[in-house]
């Protein structure tokens, strides 16, 4: 038997608090009355206000939605052919330079993917802006969709999908009434992965940026750099809620998947 | 049609598969180092892009390629030898990466420790907690700590209120800042892969140490925490990596005696745009992270084999 002992208790109580406790406070003093983020004066709303007042915040949070969904759709899209490629094509010709260019951007320094993201585009000679931003969010999100889906197409019976080819489907209409459906919660996890990283990139846009496009990290460093305002503290939280809100959603996701699996087993097991 | 024949058939096509995300990360991964490593022969000047044409093979004639390929000097790389800005901006930045990196270790052991030996029901909610602060923005997180750690910060209100300091100490803008947001925004990132080595450890190996005879502590570095490795490897260089070449932790929460390649890099380029020094900086960095990042990458493969 495993024991939980004080030990454990204390650490995991002292790591959470480390974890949490920056983020409680700034959202306790988003609602500060007053203009000081240390000194409480009282609870008020109106720095929510006038984010919604303050016109280029919206504009930069409305182009960073947009960069967040059309990258992320891509990115799942291209990081689940990778998983496949990854997990069922065996051996092929160049798959360590391919496996190598899937896990690099994982761990590769962002300044450096951003450079060189940018000199590409500086040597086609594309206009800089909005679907630059958007090219480089798919490259490095598509990676961390390729690892989330690979893990659940590891842990999965080939036999079914053999089965399938067996009665006569199709290997495209086996993906479709087979596979994706058993890896989905995988694909949509990678989804909101993708889309989350690239609400939250400020390095890769900021190179990759052209006139016209500033995401939302980009102003708010812009903010900051320029002194700690309860505004920014109003547009953090305001983050905060929404991407709590998408995790809290697909934990519950995965859980229901997780237990309907059970179910099913335990039916397979017992019938016969 | 016979099952083999479909397979047969089914490899014509199922390239594409492979052919799509391959080409992709070819075309904006790979190709783009190939560039940064070319513009960094190049020298600035004032111009649209700022630097020196670059030989193009496929873009210009012969002859100009050659006129061109004359132009290229590897003074980008002398200057970082003879420039001590860059030398101490590596060699600091390995090391607050790397000091950081075992600080972690420290840090995250007990969490993950914890974690593994909750309740299995508690589990799942535990792991989310742990994720959660990593999905949230990592510049607010940086944030956060501005106004925690500034001198009219929450922090020093606090000491200054309970008397254990009487005027407000510096942190903000100081090398400890660093510490404390790397500390902070990584922390997830060796905790999982902890948690993931200790959560599926046998128990009964710990049993049946202690029924031989050890203590709980012996037990715990005889069996537990060899078995842990794979783990620590994975996340030390989770946090090792990307930290080395960190550019928002202490460009906010740093001052002027940090100094950190990535930083370093982000001046020569968006302050200096000194678009070649740049691009040589970058390069270096890469080379200097070339043999962490394989390391990491082989034992990620064969974690993926293992699973299988």
């Amino acid at each position: 038997m495993r024991r939980f002992s004080l030990f454990n208790a204390v650490s995991l109580t002292l790591g959470f608090a480390f974890l949490y406790l920056p983020i409680v406070l700034l959202v306790i003093y988003s609602f500060n009355a007053g203009r000081s983020v240390a000194v409480w004066g009282g609870w008020s709303t109106q720095w929510y206000g006038s984010v919604f007042k303050n016109g280029q915040l919206l504009d930069a949070a409305w182009i960073t939605l947009q960069v967040g969904f059309l990258s992320a759709s891509v990115a799942t899209v291209l990081g689940t052919m990778a998983a496949l490629a990854l997990a069922r094509h065996g051996r092929f010709v160049g798959r360590t330079v391919f496996s190598g260019m899937v896990y690099a951007p994982l761990v590769m320094p962002e300044v450096i993917t951003g450079l060189s993201m940018l000199l590409l585009f500086v040597s086609i000679n594309i206009d800089r802006g909005f679907w630059t931003i958007v090219l480089a969010h798919i490259t490095f999100t598509m990676c961390f969709v390729a690892v989330v889906v690979q893990s659940r197409l590891a842990s999965f019976d080939r036999s079914i999908e053999e089965a399938a080819l067996d009665l006569g489907c199709t290997p495209f209409m086996t993906f479709f009434r087979i596979t994706l459906p058993l890896i989905l919660p995988a694909v949509i996890s990678g989804w909101l992965l993708a889309f989350t990283l690239s609400l939250d990139d400020f390095v890769i846009a900021s190179f990759t940026t052209g006139p016209g496009a500033t995401t939302l990290p980009m102003k708010i460093y812009s903010d900051v750099r320029l002194g700690v305002k309860p505004e920014i503290n109003a547009v953090c939280s305001m983050m905060i809620a929404v991407v709590t809100v998408i995790v809290i959603i697909s934990s519950i996701m995965t859980k229901r998947q997780e237990v309907e699996r059970e179910r099913a087993e335990r039916m397979a097991a017992t019938t016969p | 049609m016979t099952r083999s024949t479909k397979i047969r058939s089914q490899s014509n096509k199922r390239w594409i598969v492979t052919a799509v995300p391959y080409l992709w990360m070819l075309v904006f991964f790979l190709v783009p180092f190939f560039i940064v490593l070319k513009i960094s022969f190049s020298s600035s000047m004032i111009a649209q892009p700022p630097y020196v044409p670059v030989f193009d093979p496929f873009g210009d004639p012969w002859s100009e390629t050659l006129e061109k390929l004359g132009t290229l000097t590897s003074d980008n790389y002398l200057r970082l030898g003879q420039d001590s800005i860059y030398v101490s901006s590596y060699l600091s930045s390995l090391w607050i990466a790397g000091s950081s990196t075992v600080m972690m270790l420290f840090l995250a052991y007990p969490i993950a420790y914890g974690m593994a030996r909750a309740p299995k029901s508690w589990r799942a909610t535990l792991v989310m907690l742990v994720i959660l602060p990593f999905w949230t923005s990592f510049l607010i997180r940086v944030y956060a700590w501005i106004s925690i750690l500034s001198e009219e910060g929450l922090l020093n209100t606090l000491l200054t209120s309970l008397g254990l300091i009487d005027e407000p100490i510096q942190i903000l803008s100081t090398n400890t800042a660093v510490y404390i947001g790397i500390l902070y925004s990584y922390l997830p990132f060796m905790v999982l892969p902890l948690y993931s080595a200790l959560e599926k450890m046998d128990d009964s190996l710990i049993e049946a140490a202690k029924d031989l005879g050890c203590t709980n502590i012996q037990a715990f570095w005889r069996v537990t925490f060899p078995l842990s490795i794979p783990g620590i490897i994975a996340g030390c260089f989770l946090v090792f990596i990307p930290a080395v070449g960190e550019f928002v932790i202490p460009d906010l929460l740093g001052g002027s005696e940090t100094i950190m390649i990535g930083k370093t890099m982000w001046e020569e380029f968006f302050n200096n745009r000194d678009w070649p020094a740049a691009s040589g900086v970058a390069i270096v960095l890469l080379i200097v992270l070339m043999i962490p990042i394989i390391i990491f990458q082989t034992s990620q493969a064969r974690q993926q084999e293992a699973g299988r």
